[in-house]
């Protein structure tokens, strides 16, 4: 009973609490229902929509040159990897073979933007467990990776890089150089950021055995990227599926068997120096040539289904098209990664901490535009 | 067990030293500092030369540019952000041509995805590096590219 | 004793002046203490600038930034620009909020906080309360923070507040124990609870270099709990931002705010200045043995400078805990205590105890 002598707890003694839509560790407008006893959750349940923008409706009404920028705004981190699903998705359809040269750029600004992407989820993974510092060092190095992506692609976040059958610009004539440099630099603080909180005695107790996921829980809440794979699922769309010429490059898949936010976050961490070897594998050797094939001036796609997926920085992105002929989609959906990865949240917190909560959320990365779309 | 226990302790002691040196350099190397002073470096401050931040349509001294008014921009256009109205333009020679009579952009719905300035055939519009928009009105971010009384550039058709 | 700053002899002009003119009696002493108390506000609200001033640029500093720079000199003067600004906000009182203990709260903050630093020693024989029992009026007065907080966090009838009232009332309650336990291994070495006896206590050197590793780890652990007991990262369990988004003074706003960030800054200095007293021998100054030289040098600091240094070196060692480690979970801090710190101490104190008795200690 309160002051006012009503029941903060509900008919079953459990205290209700709602998490967001408005909260500092939700990392936009989620909203978590958690039902708790004490400070132990009980269950938790998400309430999606507040930053639904129709973006598939919205797509069945634009030309295939330009639908392609709305995804720019789903998983705002890796935007140009969900550029490129679409790309690739309208190029299966319409059957044109991406010239050589543009399919290096394209998988080096998709490695930029994990590398970016990942660097972010570094540093607000130690904001949410408290700790600010990491935060600022980690946007020192994103910086640098924007402005590289910004000199070639003209914007920061939302590039809108790629086109049907290619990309729209050259790279800018300093690319390989920045790229180097800033490459080196990510590399030495990579182990600065072990030293800060990778090591750290505190995050590791905050960390270690929280949230823990089975693999076979993992695979059937339907969990990709290095969420799952931190759970051992090997998922790494391009090992398994290789597109846009990732069959070339030598890389490692992630595989870890933790299952816990630790395993999340050391996943995280090797994937970003794994990048870091793929962009340095194809940075001396951009092949010379057009940057995009022929393409006719209206794109009219055949009847018919067309389904691509690709790997971003938090998972499996799906992109299927139905098209019946017209210039304009019949129908879109994206299978977004952190849709399906967020339904196995309630699993992984039943049991934990008001804290572990938050360990979680920072572990599984969560874009929420990415979540409603 | 007891050994265990104060291993424990010396380890976790020692990973919490190892984050405190690196704060520690940090705050004893004030030459790492990152921050830009933004509104103070304006005179330097240099954009990428690639940015986008609206778009804009170039004018020779002569008041001319290079938009024929071919709606291809319009079309182009995810948002419905670029509104052309042409108008029927009697030359010297009797001939009677198509011109733009204002070129409207609302850059309040532009998401400066540059698919415009692809689309354009005569390379009439490009995008500026300008990034200081707000405004205290949207009415304001409706803008007409286009100066008052300019002609199309000769031998752009 | 030429230029020698000495703050005893001016508060004693002080008084001669003020005796001369209305003589000695019931008046002096009342208005001895209005001035005294004003002094108190007007110092510590200063130093509360200040170490607000200073938290802000370590944590830049650590964090690759530059830190307030636009509002006065090298941006000194952001604090007095925010404090206007928390002046001049509407203090919100919540309707369904119990309004009496809601705005009691923050006083209780506050007074606390005050009243700890009635016995601490600014310089030598520059005391407000020398009384015989200052560790146990200290340790006693500065756990009665915690009813504010559980004030605070109740009375909002915020669910976050309550939440966060609860962890700290858990964490302030086993906390106290370790502090009390540091405490006591310096007061059983120095043989007094009085603070201007155990800083004479350190005239031949201080404890923490000539009392061994028994006194070093009760300084460590006194700096960890202390933290913990002020609800400071990594213990700030109690406002969690990231994950009771502030806390027990969610709800608080304005001038009430305000008075909950001048009670954690004042905390933070009173623990800073007990730790530097009893470990570092408070207005002492550094002296090596017999090199005479070097010693009559240190004597001429005057004692508060060296009061003052040691305390900012031990707020900064505390700024840089709160920059650099993630917060601990609740449970991890309570196994903290009740596992580590206070296990350890307990042991430590019968090594101090075994240390007194047989005079091992320098």
């Amino acid at each position: 009973m309160n002051l006012l002598g009503e029941d903060i707890v509900n008919e079953n003694g459990e205290f209700v609490i709602n998490m967001g839509p408005q909260h500092p560790s939700t990392h936009g407008v989620l909203h978590l229902k958690i039902w708790l006893q004490g400070e132990t959750i009980l269950r938790v349940q998400p309430h999606l929509g507040y930053i639904h923008r129709s973006i598939e409706k919205m797509s069945e009404s634009l030309s295939y040159r330009n639908f392609i920028f709305a995804t720019s705004r789903m998983d705002y981190l890796s935007a140009h990897i969900n550029n490129l699903a679409c790309a690739l998705c309208v190029e299966q359809g319409l059957e044109v073979e991406v010239p050589e040269r543009a399919k290096v750029i394209r998988l080096l600004m998709a490695e930029l933007t994990r590398l970016s992407s990942h660097q972010l989820w570094w540093g607000s993974t130690g904001l949410d467990l408290g700790a600010v510092t990491p935060f600022f060092h980690a946007f020192r190095e994103r910086e640098g990776i924007l402005e590289v992506i910004e000199e070639t692609c003209g914007a920061r976040l939302t590039q809108n890089y790629m086109v049907p059958g290619g990309v729209m610009m050259d790279l800018h004539p300093d690319f390989q150089r920045k790229t180097k440099a800033i490459l080196k630099q990510v590399k030495e603080k990579i182990s600065e950021y072990h030293e800060l909180l990778s090591g750290n005695i505190i995050f590791q107790q905050r960390t270690q055995g929280v949230g823990y996921i089975s693999p076979e829980d993992a695979v059937s809440f339907g969990m990709t990227g290095p969420c799952a794979r931190a759970s051992g699922v090997s998922c790494d769309v391009r090992k398994w599926y290789p597109y846009s010429g990732y069959e070339g490059v030598q890389f490692d898949e992630i595989l870890e068997t933790g299952g816990d936010c630790y395993a999340r976050y050391q996943v995280r961490m090797k994937e970003m120096m794994q990048s870091v070897s793929i962009i340095e594998q194809l940075i001396d050797s951009i092949p010379e040539g057009e940057i995009q094939a022929k393409t006719k001036n209206v794109l009219k796609l055949p009847k018919g289904e067309f389904y691509q997926k690709v790997e971003t920085a938090r998972g499996e992105l799906g992109v299927y098209i139905v098209s019946d002929g017209a210039a304009s989609p019949y129908r879109v959906k994206y299978r977004s990664p952190n849709f399906s990865n967020l339904s196995a949240m309630s699993h992984m917190a039943k049991g934990a901490k008001i804290g572990d909560l938050v360990a979680i959320m920072a572990t599984m990365d969560l874009i929420i535009p990415d979540i409603d779309r | 067990m007891l050994k265990d226990y104060f291993k424990t302790i010396f380890q976790a002691i020692q990973s919490l030293f190892t984050g405190m040196k690196l704060t520690g350099y940090y705050f004893t190397h004030l030459k790492e500092i990152q921050t830009e002073e933004y509104p103070d470096n304006r005179a330097t401050l240099k954009m990428a030369e690639r940015f986008r931040g609206e778009v804009i349509m170039p004018h020779n001294e002569d008041n001319e540019h290079r938009c024929t008014g071919c709606q291809a921009c319009e079309i182009a256009c995810p948002n419905g952000t670029i509104k052309i109205i042409t108008k029927q333009e009697v030359l010297a020679d009797g001939k009677k041509k198509k011109r733009i009579d204002s070129f409207i952009y609302h850059h309040d719905l532009c998401t400066l995805c540059n698919l415009c300035i692809v689309a354009c055939p005569s390379d009439a519009i490009k995008m500026g590096q300008t990034f200081e928009h707000s405004v205290y009105d949207k009415k304001l971010l409706k803008k007409i590219l286009n100066k008052p009384g300019s002609k199309l550039m000769e031998g752009v058709e | 004793m030429f230029l020698q700053f000495s703050l005893s002899s001016l508060a004693r002009t002080f008084h001669e002046y003020l005796a001369s003119n209305i003589g000695e009696g019931f008046l002096l002493q009342v208005l001895e203490m209005v001035i005294m108390g004003l002094v108190l506000i007007v110092f510590l609200v200063l130093l509360c600038f200040f170490l607000g001033y200073m938290e802000r640029k370590v944590a830049a500093f650590m964090q690759v930034r530059l830190g307030p720079n636009r509002v006065g000199p090298k941006g000194s003067m952001q604090i007095v620009a925010d404090t206007i600004k928390l002046l001049l906000k509407e203090g919100l009182t919540p309707n369904s909020s119990d309004k009496f203990l809601f705005n009691l709260a923050p006083m209780i903050m506050v007074i606390t906080s005050f009243l700890v630093v009635a016995p601490l020693a600014f310089s030598s024989n520059f005391q407000i309360w020398d009384t015989s029992i200052g560790i146990l009026y200290v340790s006693s007065v500065s756990s009665m923070a915690v009813i504010g907080i559980l004030m605070a966090g109740w009375s909002s009838n915020n669910k976050y507040s309550l939440l966060g009232a609860m962890r700290s009332g858990a964490q302030i309650v086993s906390y106290e124990l370790s502090i009390g336990l540091s405490l006591i291994s310096i007061v059983i070495l120095s043989g007094s609870l009085q603070m201007s006896e155990i800083i004479q206590s350190q005239q031949n050197g201080w404890w923490l270099l000539k009392g061994h590793f028994p006194v070093w780890i009760s300084f460590v652990i006194f700096i960890i709990a202390s933290t913990a007991e002020i609800n400071r990262a990594p213990f700030d369990l109690a406002e969690a931002e990231q994950e009771l988004t502030a806390g027990f003074h969610t709800e608080y706003s304005g001038m009430k705010f305000a008075m909950f960030l001048l009670s954690e800054y004042i905390n933070l200095f009173v623990v800073s200045a007990i730790a530097a007293t009893v470990f570092l021998g408070g207005w002492m100054p550094f002296h090596i043995g017999n090199f005479a030289a070097f010693n009559q040098v240190m004597d001429y600091i005057p004692g508060f400078f060296w009061f003052m240094g040691k305390t900012m070196f031990i707020i900064f060692i505390i700024m840089w805990f709160r920059w650099t480690f993630p917060r601990l979970r609740v449970d991890q801090l309570l196994n903290l205590e009740w596992k580590y710190l206070l296990p350890i101490s307990m042991v430590n104190t019968i090594l101090v105890t075994i240390m007194a008795i047989y005079g091992l200690h320098f």
